[in-house]
């Protein structure tokens, strides 16, 4: 048989050269992959990415003061806020040119609330400015906004209009942080201590938190430990009392605890009954911070135990016999040689349960009380019932970067592929 | 409990049974609080502990009213209706989706597989809170705020990942080989996909399914937010309820989700168990 040298290149039935016709199937398959879960991702980019990059821009979005008093912004370039002088005629014209007309359209209460979020004081400004600029009708218009307010004939609240009139404003993260632009040099200074409160609850929420995880730990390592060496019929049956509480409803769990730690519940009751406090001595247990830590160390108990067993299943019960053939007391051969080997499973449950316990909004809300609340009910706080929305947003946005960060950080040690349910 | 090896000495034997006695503590703490709930739902005063007739065992101290109560109330029924509507639609959007998306990142050279999977997995990673704010703030801009589809939708995005992440399990341990034997006896791919396929994957589908109606049935944080009243799902009243009126009806709605729990759990483990037998492993 003759071999062509021409032919040493392998080709399919139709002619084309394999290496094409592979690369050319490869692609095909990619595309097919791709189109597979492309409709997911956009699902997922309209219904949840977009709305929580929405928020993002929400926490830096200052568009009301230009967008309801586009003139006097305008106007007020040209006026030099340290001069000492208050702005000329032209910028007063415009401004209330411009309140009649937003109070025509409803919206001059919310550059007061914007600017209110600065300043206290200019919410009322604005609303009585919109009662009284119907009545001036011809020039001179500053005489008479004045006469109507003499706030306005101060020059520092021309100096916060001129301040927060940019689109973009960094001062709600400021803000979250207990920082403030001040509005006569622009620049930032911290709030006095009475006033600062969301890094007192950023503190409070990491402290809490870490609190949480430790307890979890504390109580999910024997366990877990128990669950791992005992027979494996034996823990088949005894994890039900792990998973069953972790596939409860949370608001299940937390209304077992209100009926549990409540003042007329039942634990004080008990403690009544048995004589240990008397009726007048019931304990304060709830809607406060041993609330919220006791019922949140139950309800992400499960989210520990479930990581340390895994990982300890896998390990030789003959390390530890080894190691106390060789020697060792059974003390030292569990500390050196068995609880070195869960590490994993330690770092990825400390980490999943912290996570989880600093985003957590239900159980906080409903037994914590004052004391016992978190970031997110002040987020929940902003949106529904202060309506300061960029606050809140930026709040959000905070809370979000410290999870994703945690979360990289559980990535490396556990990898998002290896993530196990049940 | 094995019984202990003679050489052991005494402080090793006291340890041993101290160390059982922690270990009940523990579970003793997790159980508990669901067992002192069911019954407290059936008082018959509407408190939130034991009364002396109930710790007598005295019939007059029992009663079946709270559950009648949530059967019966405006409020619960229409709370039941929408959580299994929302809770049913969503699951379906969440499973085809999902599915479809686990098959596509199965295959053999998926390009970017773990950027992919961390976009699509992201909403069990974000705290319940920031997204529950930011669909608020989106869907009323786009007037899905306070609907039942807005809820859906949203119930179905939180659902998404666990239907993933099951699937895709799923077929990890998914030999290629009974693709290349169907296709090599001369099957089509819609026949192998159907005949060879499903089959072994539905499993994982069915308890990926089961894992996103859970996520809905007992959300509370989305829905407080992307819904209003008209939206209302059992937890939506249980929180409100808890806030404004404290009733044992709560407690009844309470034990009513412990026994879906139970019915829910008892079916994951049978799938299980199917899913191990169909590989040939013998269940453990």
């Amino acid at each position: 048989m003759e071999i062509s040298q021409e032919k040493s290149v392998l080709v399919t039935a139709d002619g084309t050269p394999l290496k094409i016709s592979l690369a050319r199937a490869q692609r095909r398959s990619k595309i097919v992959a791709f189109s597979m879960v492309l409709p997911l991702l956009i699902f997922i980019l309209i219904a949840f990415l977009i709305p929580i990059a929405d928020m993002l821009s929400l926490s830096v979005d200052n568009s009301i003061t230009k967008e309801i008093l586009p003139k006097s912004v305008i106007a007020l370039q040209n006026w030099d806020e340290t001069s000492g002088e208050l702005p000329d005629e032209v910028v007063f014209a415009a401004m209330v040119e411009e309140i009649k007309k937003a109070k025509i359209a409803r919206k001059h209460t919310r550059v007061g609330q914007r600017l209110n979020y600065e300043s206290s004081g200019f919410s009322s400004l604005f609303r009585k400015a919109g009662r009284k600029v119907k009545i001036i009708k011809k020039p001179p218009y500053k005489e008479a906004l004045i006469k109507s307010d003499k706030r306005w004939g101060q020059i520092y609240t021309w100096q916060v209009i001129k301040q927060f009139s940019t689109e973009y404003t960094d001062g709600y993260y400021l803000a979250a942080l207990d920082f403030k632009r001040n509005p006569t040099t622009g620049k930032v200074e911290s709030l006095p201590g009475k006033e600062s409160i969301y890094l007192k609850l950023f503190w409070r929420t990491m402290l809490l938190s870490s609190l949480i995880t430790f307890l979890t730990f504390i109580i999910g390592f024997p366990l877990a430990y128990m669950l791992a060496t005992v027979s494996t019929r034996l823990s088949n049956i005894l994890i039900i009392f792990v998973l069953l509480p972790f596939w409860t409803s949370l608001l299940v769990r937390t209304t077992s605890w209100i009926a549990l730690l409540q003042q007329e519940g039942v634990i004080n009751d008990f403690l009544v009954l048995v004589g240990i406090i008397n009726n007048d001595g019931r304990l304060a247990m709830i809607h406060n911070a041993t609330g919220t830590v006791v019922a949140m160390t139950h309800i992400l108990l499960p989210f520990m135990i479930l990581p340390l067993f895994s990982v300890m299943k896998t390990i030789p019960k003959s390390y530890v016999r080894a190691a106390v053939s060789l020697g060792a007391h059974p003390w030292k051969a569990f500390w050196k040689v068995y609880f070195p080997n869960t590490g994993p499973g330690i770092g990825a449950g400390s980490i999943l349960v912290f996570i989880i316990a600093i985003g957590y909004y239900i159980t906080p809300a409903l037994v914590g009380g004052s004391s016992g609340t978190f970031i997110s009910n002040r987020i929940a706080y902003h949106i529904s019932s202060s309506l300061n929305w960029g606050l809140g947003s930026a709040l959000g946005v905070i809370l979000l970067g410290i999870v994703l960060a945690l979360f990289m950080l559980y990535d490396r040690i556990v990898g998002i592929d290896n993530m196990k349910l049940g | 409990m094995s019984s202990l090896p003679p050489y052991l000495s005494i402080p090793e034997r006291i340890w041993h049974y101290t160390f059982w006695v922690i270990c009940g503590a523990v579970l003793f703490f997790l159980i508990f609080p669901l067992l002192v709930i069911t019954p407290l739902s059936f008082n018959a005063v509407p408190f939130f502990t034991f009364t002396k007739e109930m710790l007598a065992f005295d019939p007059a101290g029992y009663s079946l009213v709270w559950y009648e109560e949530f059967f019966t109330s405006l409020n619960w029924q229409g709370a039941i209706r929408n959580s299994v509507i929302i809770a049913f639609f969503s699951t379906i959007i969440a499973t085809f989706l999902g599915t479809l998306a686990s098959l596509g990142l199965s295959r053999p050279n998926m390009p970017y597989r773990t950027l992919l999977m961390s976009l699509l997995i992201s909403p069990m990673i974000v705290p319940l809170i920031i997204a529950a704010a930011g669909m608020f703030f989106f869907y009323s801009r786009i007037g899905l705020q306070g609907t039942h589809l807005g809820v859906i939708l949203a119930h179905a995005v939180l659902g998404t990942p666990f239907v993933v992440i099951t699937v895709t399990a799923t077929l990890t341990g998914f030999d290629n080989n009974l693709i290349r034997a169907s296709q090599s006896l001369g099957a089509s791919p819609t026949t192998t996909f159907f005949k060879v396929i499903v089959p072994l994957i539905t499993p994982g589908v069915i308890s990926g399914a089961l894992f996103a109606f859970v996520t809905s049935f007992d959300e509370v944080v989305v829905v407080l937010f992307v819904g209003s009243y008209r939206q209302r799902t059992i937890p939506w009243q249980m929180f409100s309820g808890i806030r404004e009126q404290i009733s044992p009806t709560i407690l009844a709605a309470a034990t009513l989700l412990i026994i879906v729990t139970i019915a829910l759990l008892t079916t994951l483990e049978l799938l299980r168990r199917r899913t191990e037998r169909l590989r040939g492993v013998t269940p453990s």
